[in-house]
């Protein structure tokens, strides 16, 4: 399928996910539906640098809170000045994803000649000292937290976060688009590489660093932009909670338990994780919660390791976990299935 | 007319031990170089010197006129020099096709040359059923035996359209007639105009293939020249056979 048609499918879908929440007629719905949408696009940026190129980020709580206090620091300074509040959401937005794309390029500098754990420990450390910049911070509210007000209600839609649900919807449809272009294009098959064996991608002529540099930052710069609407959201900005490691776990979590090649694992994966916890918060309790995320994630890593895109493709090709190469099956030739000779293509 | 490949007094050190010594070595274009030396005697760091993998402390590298001392390794493959590895490093999550493809996108791309989709897929193919891998175009590099391995590293060194190829032992564990399909391929590039560098521990297939012979035996050349003067060199019959 072409992008601009999958484009218009994903509007089409995001269309109708929109209009069930309004007919269920409950603002409760976009509420805990905002959160959900929310972890969409965490997931699936998480997923351009730990699934598709390998790297391991436990930093997703500081990319997150970084776009939320830009938000922050804006409000701030138009209330310091006495300007009217006239920022629109998406604007602040941009900025958001600015800031966190370029703390995102700077983490690549810092961070990526460092492998494996010692990666994940060093965006570890990343979001301890961005948090201890931030609560140092006076100007955002320091420890103490800032209050954000937001409006009631906004034109068009009546109920204020019915526009941030919305907000949020087209983003995590932009981020699935992007994921979904990157994974197809050469700038994928480069990512793919550098996961496999980053000498033998540098030896077949793959800048492996300035790739690696392109997923630090557009992942950052799409984690920042999830958080930018996040102080309207919840009204009062708290470093602890907005830097939580809940965030870092729940992003790695939802990619590995829907499949971490495809753009579509990490949907499946946050929407259902994402819906799980929502559900589990307002009829057990709140805690349950990352209980929860341990438990499926022990399950998923025990019994079906390449997620829940693993085992359709497993259960489609009756033919062990052979999904991870089938990345490209949407580009074989009808020949070149046939040259296959004794393995037939599942259809896919 | 200075050569290909120029390498003056090239040394290389882990920690104590000296890997490579004082190494210099002029290739010239076209040539067909045999590569030989006991197990550890540095052959492979020799390559891996030369390509980018690792920097050599001493010493200089020049490839087509230009020093290349501490030029990351991509960029040495985009100015036509490829290798393929001792030990096969697939690209594991590609299929064979999609792991020739990386370097027609990447290192003939960035040469400025720009094929068509279509190309590229034919290309890939083509490549494939030059080093007789057609059949498991759609497979992944893990159900390739290790033989099989090796002739996939080799087309993917091949599909970076190099001036100077280094094959690194790509014939150990492969049959007479697949040494012989192999050897005729590396010929066939050669007369294609690229300078083949042939790393072996197969005598016969060194032997037949190269025009030029050098050993390197702990880290330093003892022999370099016309490959049955060389295997007379009393030196290196002594490495090879003992005193």
């Amino acid at each position: 399928m072409r992008t601009p048609s999958f484009l218009i499918i994903a509007l089409l879908v995001g269309g109708l996910v929109f209009a069930a929440a309004l007919a269920v007629g409950n603002d409760y719905v976009f509420f805990a539906g905002y959160v959900v949408l929310q972890y969409v696009v965490l997931s699936t940026a998480w997923n351009i640098l730990g699934g598709y190129c390998g790297y391991v980020n436990f930093g997703t709580g500081a990319f997150f809170a970084i776009g939320a206090y830009s938000t922050v620091a804006v409000y701030k300074l138009i209330e310091n000045n006495e300007l009217p509040h006239a920022v629109p959401i998406p604007v602040l937005m941009l900025i958001g994803g600015f800031v966190s794309g370029l703390i995102g390029l700077g983490m690549g500098y810092l961070t990526l000649r460092l492998r494996g754990a010692f990666f994940s420990i060093a965006t570890l450390a990343l979001a301890v000292v961005l948090e201890t910049l931030v609560v140092n911070w006076d100007f955002v509210g320091g420890s103490r937290g800032a209050y954000v007000l937001r409006p009631e209600t906004i034109a068009y839609l009546g109920n204020y976060v019915r526009y941030l649900f919305l907000i949020m919807l087209l983003l995590a449809i932009a981020s699935l688009v992007i994921a979904r272009l990157i994974e197809r294009s050469r700038l994928g098959f480069g990512l793919a590489t550098i996961r496999d064996d980053e000498l033998a991608a540098e030896a077949s002529g793959v800048p492996t660093l300035r790739l690696k540099l392109i997923a630090t930052t557009l992942s950052g710069a799409l984690m920042g932009m999830a958080g930018a609407p996040f102080p309207y959201y919840i009204a009062y900005l708290q470093p602890d909670s907005t830097f939580a490691l809940d965030y870092a776990v729940n992003s790695i979590a939802m990619p590995l338990i829907g499949g971490t090649s495809t753009w579509i694992g990490p949907l499946i994966g946050s929407v259902l994780l994402g819906s799980l916890q929502q559900i589990i918060t307002v009829t057990i309790s709140s805690a349950v919660n990352l209980l929860l995320v341990g438990v499926v994630l022990v399950a998923f890593v025990i019994v079906a390791p390449n997620g829940i895109v693993g085992l359709v493709h497993k259960y489609l090709q009756h033919k062990g976990d052979d999904f991870v190469g089938r990345r490209h099956a949407g580009l074989d030739a009808p020949e070149a299935a046939a040259d296959a000779g004794a393995t037939p293509e599942a259809p896919s | 007319m200075s050569g290909l490949l120029q390498i003056d007094n090239l040394s290389k050190r882990f920690g104590g031990f000296v890997a490579l010594e004082n190494i210099s070595l002029d290739v010239a274009g076209g040539e067909r170089l045999g590569l030989i030396g006991p197990n550890g005697s540095g052959k492979s760091t020799l390559v891996n010197c030369i390509c980018g993998t690792l920097r050599n402390e001493q010493g200089s590298v020049r490839f087509d006129g230009r020093a290349i001392d501490g030029m990351p390794a991509h960029r040495r493959t985009h100015l036509g020099l490829a290798r393929s590895f001792q030990l096969p490093r697939p690209f594991v999550s590609l299929n064979l096709v999609d792991n020739i493809r990386i370097p027609l996108l990447y290192t003939v791309a960035a040469r400025g040359t720009h094929h068509a989709a279509d190309y590229i897929e034919d290309h890939c193919h083509g490549l494939l059923r030059e080093v007789g891998l057609e059949a498991k175009a759609r497979q992944l590099p893990r159900d390739l035996t290790q033989v099989e391995m090796r002739k996939l590293e080799l087309a993917r060194a091949m599909a970076a359209e190099p001036k100077l190829l280094i094959a690194d032992e790509a014939m150990a564990g492969l049959t007479h007639s697949e040494i012989e399909d192999i050897l005729a391929l590396l010929v066939r590039l050669n007369e294609h105009g690229v300078t083949v560098i042939l790393i072996e521990h197969i005598m016969s297939a060194v032997m037949s293939f190269s025009r030029r012979l050098v050993v390197l035996v702990s880290g330093k050349k003892i022999a370099d020249g016309k490959p049955d003067e060389v295997m007379r060199n009393p030196e290196v019959e002594r490495a090879y056979l003992g005193q």
